[in-house]
């Protein structure tokens, strides 16, 4: 006989919705609390996917739209108080939707992004023509065109990859994973705007572990033109007419480099976000050294933490992509039904 | 450039100066290069602010030149740091004032090492003990001149006889400000504003009128470099980097250059002459050259002292230009006089600088 159970999932980006729409699937009741006015997470800020270029609204419309379908309790806005288990059921105490009760927690509150201000030798914040990967998505997906802070369109481009990630100095010594084809997916989006454009990548190498991005990054040079330098960019400065000059060091040529450019854009890393350091410190889940939830094991038991019953998915746990994410709700979601069907999970 | 991006990086770079009772560290060169600026760094802390500064007779150097040019071990560094640092406590002083941006860097490099490698401190004290019998004490707070002058910047305004501006146009001078890569590129967190964005000079100059030149080439060295100058073979590297300094500020047309450390305003100064020597090149339009500053004799100069007095006749390039756009009044005859009206000697007139703007 199959026994509906209550599970509180915190989040509702990508990894906190597919799993949301998963258990529910399942027969489970779930209450999908968001901090924020809308759900989505990230990737609501985002234009298109690589390494297929997919809109990004491809992904969370069908998402949003099952969310709706189903037996999902959404809950925005919500703040979480205090959450505290006794026996085996979680309490959970909220701002401005009381208390309720839940048999399981999935915690799927995600990443922000690594605030470029603080790799202060890149002037972002200071020099008009220096955005983030962000910045350029958002003037994507409003189908902005791309410009400089003098709305002439730019003759050079920089993109600077690992801004705030493998970075000692900024605390961040690993590596976000999803910057480097993000790079790629940009330039070549810039190109098909901008083809006169130079676009140049500074990487310190380039990570292409997943299915067809290394197919993209040779794509990005073979047919788009894209020039890769293998150096990091040490500081940058701004010209009396706005434009960035930048000094490098190309590693296999060399050679120092010093540039000008009209646009240059920081390929920003991931952290935690803030309501997973919240949740953190509410729930006492342990932090791992790069200061993500640490899991109970990295291979077996990546979805479960010391408290049974709490489990975790998504970037809260590690950089990942938008697919990456996704996969690991849907285990997420194997190792919430077993739990809650009274099956050992922890292998 | 956004100025306010500016602002909420200087505000995470405060740093603790002590309000009084400093213990002065000699520079080794600078009073041989521009020998006015302690002297009026010490007259504006007693006679301006009223506070209280000890010079001691006894110091020597810190060893900096010779550690950043690898001919000093670092073990013999501390320990003649080690014995600065016994005499500041003999006279009762916790509060450490080094001159020099490379003392500071070095002062607060080897506070650094004892506070993660205690054994390096118990070592130095046996070092120490073994060489002098003194003991010594790490002191409570380390500031660079330039960071107390920046503390009491806006006292120094309410006293303030003339501005850095133009007192024909009104406008505000432009002034390019180099910190020195010892004040904050090893320790950003030593630094008032930071490593990237300093804000020691430029919040003088905005508290005294004027207004600061950011440039490309704005973070580069004056050329100094220690062994790009003291070996004579890198001699023209470090006139490279000088010049490609004055290449990048040239199109913003300063009106002068405001030094933080004792190597850079002898470098910026000196290698303008050279320049021109050599390449018939000056970075001003008026074919002075552009004049360069202690941080010590531009709040001297805003605080009405003679421009004799703080040594300014002692700069390549002449500061007259400067002292015009400011409307100081000085007596072009007593420039090259002594403490005792004796006559110095006038030195012989470049081939290129155009010092008749200065008459």
């Amino acid at each position: 006989m199959h026994v509906t159970k209550n599970i509180a999932i915190i989040g509702a980006g990508i990894a906190g919705m597919d799993a949301a729409i998963h258990l529910s699937e399942l027969g489970h009741k779930v209450t999908l609390l968001e901090k924020e006015h809308k759900t989505g997470g990230n990737l609501a800020n985002w234009d298109r996917l690589f390494p297929s270029l997919t809109p990004a609204t491809e992904i969370l419309d069908p998402l949003q739209h099952k969310l709706s379908d189903r037996n999902i309790d959404l809950k925005l806005r919500a703040e979480i108080e205090s959450i505290k288990k006794e026996r085996n059921v979680f309490l959970l105490r909220t701002k401005n939707y009381g208390e309720f009760s839940a048999d399981a927690v999935l915690v799927t509150t995600g990443f922000k992004l690594f605030n470029a201000e603080k790799k202060e030798e890149f002037g972002y914040g200071i020099y008009d023509n220096v955005i983030t990967s962000a910045d350029l998505e958002e003037l994507f997906k409003k189908h902005e065109p791309v410009v400089t802070a003098s709305d002439k369109q730019p003759k050079r481009i920089g993109m600077i990859h690992c801004v705030g990630s493998r970075d000692e100095k900024s605390g961040n010594t690993y590596c976000s994973k999803v910057c480097c084809i993000t790079g790629v997916k940009q330039a070549i989006e810039l190109k098909q705007e901008l083809p006169a454009t130079e676009i140049f990548c500074f990487y310190i190498d380039l990570r292409m572990y997943g299915p067809k991005f290394e197919e993209l990054y040779r794509e990005a040079q073979e047919k788009w033109g894209v020039q890769f330098i293998r150096g990091r960019v040490s500081e940058a400065s701004e010209n009396m007419d706005g434009s960035i000059q930048i000094k490098a060091e190309d590693t296999l040529a060399g050679r120092p480099i010093k540039m000008n450019l009209d646009l240059m854009v920081l390929l920003s890393g991931m952290v935690p976000s803030e309501g997973t350091k919240e949740i953190m410190a509410i729930t006492g889940m342990e932090r791992a050294s790069n200061n993500f939830v640490k899991p109970l094991d990295e291979h077996m038991n990546k979805n479960l933490t010391a408290t049974e019953g709490l489990f975790v998915a998504g970037a809260c746990t590690s950089p990942m992509s938008a697919t990456d994410a996704i996969s690991d709700a849907r285990s997420a979601v194997a190792m919430i039904h077993q739990y809650l069907m009274n099956s050992p999970v922890n292998i | 450039m956004k100025t306010e991006g500016k602002k909420n990086i200087w505000a995470e770079y405060q740093k603790e100066i002590a309000d009084d009772h400093y213990f002065y560290a000699r520079s080794c060169i600078r009073q041989s290069f521009f020998p006015g600026s302690e002297a009026v760094f010490i007259k504006i802390i007693r006679e301006v602010l009223g506070l209280d500064i000890h010079d001691e007779a006894r110091q020597t150097t810190c060893t900096g030149i010779g550690y950043h040019s690898d001919v000093i071990p670092v073990e013999t560094t501390m320990t003649v740091i080690a014995r600065q640092l016994s005499l500041m406590g003999e006279t009762g002083y916790k509060n450490l004032v080094p001159s020099c941006i490379t003392s500071f860097g070095l002062y607060s490099e080897i506070f650094n090492t004892w506070h993660h490698f205690p054994e390096t401190l118990e070592k130095t004290r046996e070092h120490l003990r073994k060489a002098t019998g003194r003991e010594f004490e790490v002191p409570e707070n380390i500031a660079h001149p330039s960071d107390i002058i920046f503390k009491f910047r806006h006292k120094i305004r309410s006293k303030a006889k003339h501005l850095l501006v133009n007192s024909k146009t009104g406008k505000p001078l432009r002034i390019v400000e180099h910190i020195g890569c010892h004040y904050a590129k090893m320790f950003p967190h030593k630094g008032v504003g930071g490593a990237e964005y300093p804000y020691v000079l430029a919040g003088m100059i905005e508290a005294w009128g004027g207004e600061v030149v950011d440039y490309p080439e704005r973070r580069h060295c004056c050329g100094f470099g220690f062994r790009h100058y003291i070996v004579m073979a890198n001699r023209g590297y470090s006139i490279a980097n000088t010049k490609k300094k004055f290449e990048s500020m040239e199109p913003y047309e300063p009106d002068a250059i405001v030094c933080n450390c004792p190597g850079c305003p002898m470098f910026l100064d000196r290698w303008q002459y050279a320049i021109s020597e050599m390449e018939g090149k000056v970075y001003s339009r008026d074919g002075n050259g552009i004049p360069i500053l202690t941080y010590e004799e531009m709040a001297g100069l805003v605080l009405g002292y003679d421009p004799w007095v703080i040594g300014l006749q002692m700069h390549q390039i002449n500061s007259e230009p400067l002292l015009n756009k400011m409307g100081i009044c000085y007596n072009p005859d007593e420039k090259y006089k002594g403490a005792n009206g004796e006559n110095l000697g006038t030195p012989e007139k470049p081939s290129v600088l155009n010092c008749e703007v200065c008459m």
